[in-house]
């Protein structure tokens, strides 16, 4: 749901049902880093209702574009903080399995040695 | 008469090299500084055009992002993790943190329908402690269960509890050991109206329509509670419990029975900077008064000790070093704002490296859910 003005489509308060703070934070966030963007925040208009208000004041661009632009940006980063973290995750398991298995080769040669 | 001013010019002025910050903005920008009262510094200036005045750019673009980002990881076991992420801002982290503790979705048991209770334990604290049970299923293979859908192999997980204390035999404790897990369905009879003389097989509280035990998953781990020895309840002789449990997929923001980690955290890389050279006696000081050993002495020739940093990472951040007179000028306590050690403790339905992900991906939906609407 947007609120904004007919003639003026910079500057508009989009309210979204069902998010809270996880949403908008990042959201505001992304909007924030957008050279276009002059202003932008979110507020919860009541903690029991879960409706987020996020407000976004631009340099002339539509208002909802930018939105939508943060948003695909926020997607992509997550898109590369996943595909980051799995690669990571697989580099220290394999690296792992290599120490395991060079501790298991020198003991088998310690022993070797001992006999 | 009026003095000769002293005439320079402001080129002779060291360079500034532009497109950065002086040192101590940028020091500000990045960290926060934790004094002896309070921290200061705290907020993360993300606004692009803050420090437009100076000609600096802030705006953080996707492709800076994407070569900044790193992630190390320290620990992986099979519960738990530890690992580091470097160059994200606190409010990802934060959204990433609340999705693992709310809105990942986990299998636990919902309904609880009991044939016989005799136990000192009361059906409705009996019924409480098991949906605090975590199991150790794979809920991605599962769907979520409205109000209206009938419970079938889709959606329900169901396990029996039949335990009985003979007369004369001693006080028994009913461990999560005992659910046993009905790959077939419910065993209930259910008492139906309708006539339902025809069917051969009686009608009861679940409808599956196959055994789940096809499921290839489960073939090699088959559905059961993670830790077979939680204390469910305890009975005297004579005392008999029986019922059957169903379990659905929910999310730890209806109840936290279905958060998938018992928890998961985060805090910001601790920095200790030295401001002076602390020697001898303040260096050995120092060194006891930290209590978790971040600092340690070397010695630097004719019998001279010096105190370094050896382990920043492991502050506490509990300022006993900068607590006695004059030791704030000389250890600065430091937070770097941008890297950030994640600790996720799973209870065993995923591992905690898949609860990552999970997260992550949970967040785009999120953001495509406003895209969608927005266009």
């Amino acid at each position: 749901m947007e609120h904004g003005s007919f003639t003026d489509n910079s500057a508009a308060t989009f309210s979204l049902t069902d998010e809270d703070h996880t949403l908008a934070n990042s959201v505001r966030f992304t909007l924030n880093q957008d050279p276009r963007v002059t202003f932008s925040g979110y507020s919860i208009p009541h903690p029991s209702q879960a409706r987020v208000n996020i407000r976004v004041q631009t340099t002339g661009d539509p208002a909802s574009e930018v939105l939508k632009d943060a948003c695909q940006d926020l997607m992509l980063m997550c898109r590369h903080v996943r595909s980051t973290f799995d690669k990571a995750v697989e580099d220290f398991k394999a690296s792992n399995a290599v120490k395991a298995m060079k501790i298991d080769s020198k003991d088998s040669s310690d022993s070797e040695e001992s006999e | 008469m009026a003095e000769q001013e002293k005439k320079f010019s402001i080129w002779d002025l060291p360079d500034v090299p532009m497109g950065q910050l002086p040192p101590h903005l940028e020091l500000q920008r990045t960290r926060v500084f934790c004094n002896k009262d309070a921290p200061i510094h705290t907020e993360s200036i993300q606004y692009s055009g803050a420090y437009s005045s100076i000609g600096v750019d802030n705006s953080v673009r996707l492709d800076n992002f994407c070569n900044n980002f790193r992630v190390e990881v320290i620990r992986l076991n099979e519960d738990d993790m530890e690992f580091d992420m470097i160059g994200i801002d606190a409010a990802l982290a934060n959204s990433f943190r609340r999705i693992l503790v709310a809105e990942v979705p986990t299998m636990a048991i919902e309904k609880v329908l009991f044939a016989n209770n005799t136990s000192i334990v009361q059906d409705e604290v009996l019924a409480h402690r098991l949906g605090l049970v975590p199991i150790s299923v794979d809920p991605r293979l599962f769907d979520y269960m409205s109000e209206n859908d009938q419970p079938n192999e889709k959606n329900t997980v169901v396990f029996k509890l039949h335990v009985k204390c003979k007369k004369g035999s001693p006080r028994i404790t009913v461990k999560s050991d005992e659910l046993k897990w009905l790959p077939n369905g419910s065993e209930l009879v259910r008492e139906s109206t309708a006539n339902s003389g025809s069917s051969s097989k009686p009608e009861t509280y679940t409808y599956f329509s196959c055994s789940q035990e096809s499921v290839p998953e489960f073939v090699k781990n088959p559905v059961a509670p993670k830790y077979p020895d939680i204390i469910l309840a305890k009975l005297g002789p004579g005392q008999e419990i029986e019922l059957e449990a169903h379990a659905v997929k929910g999310i730890g923001k209806t109840h936290a029975k279905w958060s998938p980690v018992a928890t998961a955290w985060y805090r910001m890389l601790p920095e200790v900077i030295l401001l002076e050279d602390v020697e001898d006696d303040l260096a050995e000081e120092l060194k006891s008064k930290c209590p978790v050993n971040v600092f340690d002495i070397e010695d630097i020739g004719k019998g001279k000790k010096r105190a370094t940093v050896a382990r920043p990472r492991s502050c506490t951040l509990c300022r006993e070093c900068i607590r006695g007179e004059d030791w704030e000028k000389r250890v600065a306590l430091r937070r770097v704002k941008n890297h950030f050690i994640f600790t996720i403790e799973s209870t065993g339905a995923l591992p905690p490296e898949l609860l990552f992900t999970e997260a992550v991906k949970i967040l785009e939906d999120k953001c495509e859910r406003v895209i969608t609407e927005l266009s």
